[in-house]
């Protein structure tokens, strides 16, 4: 008994009977429930969007909040509107991996340590009667332990912040996880990313508690100096002259 | 009937994976800083560790003895992928938290020790059961852990406020270092020392004797 069940030749069939049992298994989960998960990430990219916009899920129902927002592409170096690319298949993180699609920084601009930049970007636009009543803008950059990836939403004077949020980092839980402190947040919408006439952001996290009269300050992540430098510069990246700054000033005069 | 009541019962306190069996230390540490995270993932290992002990021991008689550990740990991938494919699927917040842990089930000790000590020599029911109750045994620390954590870190339970905290306007200073993963070190230590106070048989002789200052 004991010699036929340890025989090389069983040994091997065993093997490879259970090696296919286990991979059809595997692969028919992967293959199923692969709908459901795309379905999933798409949704929760959406979430983010809404909420970093200020606009209300009613009932879970995401397709129809989002349904008053339309994504366009921006091409960061004109700073204008694109359709060089398919707006719904273009992936911002994976262009910035790519060479071909991506630019890499000098030290100097790299403020947000991000090292490289996509050639485009996906922005949102809320559109209204009036026209453009607010605007999302995606924004990233490196914290303390890790990269922050979030939305930045502004009001329809591309001045006035809406909204702020991340919806993926690594940073201390109760330190500079407190990005995530609905209070902290709250503190962003109401402040002003320039001063008149300028585009260089001025926006930016302060030790201690901002005062209200000051329009560009925004309170400190109490115990999280470097999350809260980090979240300084990549605010100001993205909003400064080699982030969106040029495509808002032309989104402005009428002629992005 | 009482067996398997012995097989399911029994490794929730008296023999439970992670107190006396000190297994599985390495997950209990990671997902422990909230109940929400945690619950899902004592599920999941509770779910892997069950039927991947039910497969072995069906085909327990077939598997050749210079590939069992490989057999073993085909099993217990595949179900953990499976795992992995469900809840990405249809709990995708909390899979977004446990990340990696949920892939690393298949290197947790509990699952192979119970597999290889266990399935290998019992038939696929009460293997089954023992699976459950070692799961169930597992969740049972991490909860307290949880608990623990969660209620001193966050000042919450399950995502609820318990103890409002300061930066919600509250009055309750959190613990940051209930938040990482070395706290959970010393409330495991908290629940082996309050388990081995009530069961005394638990504690292990002790393997040296301080010498007498020598004259």
């Amino acid at each position: 008994m004991s010699n036929s069940k340890d025989s090389v030749s069983r040994t091997i069939i065993v093997a490879l009977v259970l090696c296919v049992v286990c991979s059809v298994i595997v692969s028919a989960a992967a293959v199923i429930l692969r709908d459901k998960q795309k379905a999933n990430v798409i949704n929760e990219k959406k979430m983010n969007i809404l909420a970093a916009a200020g606009i209300e899920v009613v009932n879970g129902d995401v397709a129809t909040a989002f349904a008053t927002i339309t994504p366009k592409l921006v091409d960061m170096r004109t700073g204008q509107f694109s359709t060089d690319e398919d707006v719904a298949t273009y992936d911002m993180r994976k262009a910035a991996r790519d060479p071909s699609q991506a630019r890499a920084l000098t030290p100097d601009e790299d403020i947000a340590s991000i090292r490289k930049q996509s050639l485009y970007s996906t922005v949102y636009l809320v559109e209204g009667e009036q026209g453009i009543e607010r605007i999302i803008l995606p924004i990233h950059g490196y914290g303390l332990w890790s990269t922050l990836y979030g939305f930045i939403a502004l009001e329809s004077d591309f001045n006035t912040v809406a909204g702020l949020g991340f919806y993926e980092h690594a940073e201390t839980p109760g330190l500079g996880g407190e990005v995530d402190n609905p209070r902290w947040k709250s503190v962003w919408p109401g402040k002003q990313v320039y001063a008149q006439g300028s585009y260089t952001p001025e926006i930016g996290l302060i030790k201690g508690k901002a005062k209200k009269v000051n329009v560009h300050d925004i309170d400190g992540l109490a115990g999280a100096t470097l999350t809260s430098n980090g979240v300084t510069n990549l605010v100001k990246f993205w909003l400064g002259k080699n982030g969106f700054a040029p495509f808002l000033a032309k989104l402005k005069a009428g002629d992005a | 009937m009482a067996k398997t009541r012995e097989i399911l019962l029994s490794p929730i306190f008296t023999n439970n994976p992670i107190a006396l069996q000190i297994l599985g230390v390495c997950s209990a540490l990671a997902v422990t800083s909230s109940l929400k995270v945690t619950l899902v993932m004592c599920l999941a290992l509770t779910v892997v560790t069950a039927f991947s002990n039910f497969f072995i021991a069906c085909i327990r008689n077939q598997v050749p003895g210079s590939i069992r550990i490989i057999v073993q740990m085909i099993i217990i991938a595949s179900l953990v992928i499976v795992v992995d494919q469900v809840l990405k699927a249809y709990a995708y917040e909390v899979s977004k938290q446990l990340s990696v842990f949920v892939g690393l089930i298949i290197t947790n000790c509990i699952v192979m020790g119970r597999a290889e000590a266990f399935a290998m020599q019992n038939p696929p029911i009460p293997s089954f059961f023992d699976g459950i109750g070692n799961g169930l045994g597992y969740s049972v620390v991490l909860l307290f852990v949880a608990t623990v954590r969660e209620l001193i870190g966050s000042g919450s339970l399950y995502g609820f406020e318990i103890l409002p905290l300061v930066t919600n306007g509250g009055w309750y200073y959190s613990n940051g270092l209930m938040l990482l993963p070395p706290s959970a070190f010393f409330v495991i230590g908290g629940f082996i020392w309050l388990l081995r106070n009530s069961k005394i048989d638990q504690v292990e002789a002790v393997e040296y004797k301080l010498a007498s200052h020598t004259k």
